[in-house]
């Protein structure tokens, strides 16, 4: 049991990285990725969501008409994230008002809706909810090194810290603006899936 | 006038929801291969968003916004529903999609036959539901909303069909094997997300 469970966990990080080979989920988050501490806030977030809505779904699917899922998986997804709203307003306030409409765009990231399809509807509760650990770290993951790299290099912090002090503050780093702007973040993850590709040609994709 | 043309302006160049919010990224990477199937998925985007947007704001005013109900009841007045926002809007999404297929089945099929397979992935797009996020944490009147709508499906359509182009182009180019579909379209993306900040600051 523990090496398939070990399995469901760590593919989606590497393997089948749900960002980086499946195209999924990249809708709402990029945005949020120019901090540190924005980007970890909706990586814990999504993979909270993600587990818990998978386990939610599988634990009734057998209960589903097949006819209406869909519709059900959004209303259990919206709840899921209407609760994490509340939390995030509750206990980390400055933090919610950053990630503004991002949280709620958490209902429409294709992983959630992608898992509980693919995965929750034909497996247990425990493996769906690995499963939703899984994709949603797999997807965290790269929130937090496109966020590690913009943050730095964009204004040279780390969580709001100091790291490389800038110029206008009488340091030595001159901040790279382009670094903060949407654009920077779709470089990165075009040269974040380069570097996977080439670390593991199998994903490349064949020329159609 | 002046202020919704620039609202317009805005919603389609300066905060283009593809491009500046990484709104709706699914569809965008996935269906950008051919012009004409990006065209369908925009058109149906624009159509979608004019609709909804204005919807949900409606819904927002009139409902969930804090002591919206008064209209009602005056009883009802103290009760603020924003909480339950999400689900109205993805709901009231889901719900408007499901008529625009019927109705565009029933009375226009030529249309229906050119959008049918995109309308229900558009019901899990990003675009739309932030459209409406956005809608409400900006406050916007009906008819700003109605004008935010339609600029924000507009934009998003101009991006994909731009992207489209682009990448029926490049199977004339030699790209790297390990960059090849996804991760160039990316970089692609990222260029005209900077040609598009040339657009900042445009005022009317």
């Amino acid at each position: 049991m523990a090496t398939p469970m070990k399995k469901v966990l760590l593919d989606p990080l590497f393997e089948n990285n749900p960002i980086a080979l499946q195209v999924l989920g990249i809708c709402s988050a990029l945005a949020v990725t120019t901090k540190m501490e924005t980007a970890l806030v909706m990586a814990v977030a999504v993979v909270a969501v993600t587990a818990l809505s998978n386990l939610s779904v599988s634990a009734l699917r057998n209960y589903i008409p097949s006819s209406i899922r869909i519709i059900v998986q959004l209303t259990i997804i919206a709840s899921l994230v209407i609760v994490a709203d509340q939390i995030l307003k509750a206990y980390l306030f400055e933090i919610s008002k950053q990630l503004s409409v991002f949280v709620g765009l958490i209902i429409t990231n294709c992983i959630v809706m992608g898992r509980a399809e693919g995965f929750a509807m034909q497996n247990p509760p425990m493996a769906s909810f690995v499963d939703g650990v899984g994709n949603g770290l797999g997807y965290g993951v790269i929130l937090v090194v496109v966020a590690f790299i913009r943050e730095l290099t964009g204004s040279g912090k780390l969580f709001g810290a100091t790291i490389l002090q800038t110029v206008n503050e009488g340091g030595w780093y001159v901040p790279n603006g382009l670094m903060l702007t949407s654009s920077a973040a779709f470089f990165l993850i075009g040269l974040f899936i380069w570097g996977l590709r080439t670390w593991k040609p199998d994903q490349v994709e064949t020329e159609d | 006038m002046e202020h919704y043309l620039n609202l317009a302006v805005k919603s389609i160049f300066i905060e283009n929801m593809a491009l500046a919010f990484f709104l709706g990224m699914c569809s965008f990477l996935a269906v950008s291969k051919k012009v004409k199937t990006a065209m369908g998925l925009g058109v149906a985007v624009i159509f979608v968003l004019a609709l909804t947007t204005p919807m949900n704001n409606v819904l927002y005013q009139y409902f969930l916004k804090d002591g919206a109900m008064a209209w009602i009841s005056p009883s009802l007045g103290q009760y603020d529903l924003s909480f339950l926002g999400f689900l109205a809007y993805i709901g009231t999404i889901a719900a408007i999609v499901q008529i625009v297929e019927m109705a565009l089945d029933k009375y226009v099929p030529a249309l229906y036959t050119a959008l049918g397979v995109f309308l229900p992935l558009i019901a899990v797009n990003c675009a739309i539901l932030g459209a409406s996020l956005f809608m409400v944490e900006r406050d916007y009147t009906f008819s700003e909303s109605v004008v935010y709508g339609l600029g924000a499906g507009v934009g998003w359509a101009l991006a994909i069909v731009a992207l489209a182009s682009i990448r029926e182009r490049m199977k004339y180019s030699n790209v790297p094997a390990g960059l090849r579909g996804l991760g160039i379209t990316f970089i692609i993306t990222g260029l005209m997300a900077i040609g598009f900040m040339a657009f900042g600051g445009i005022q009317l």
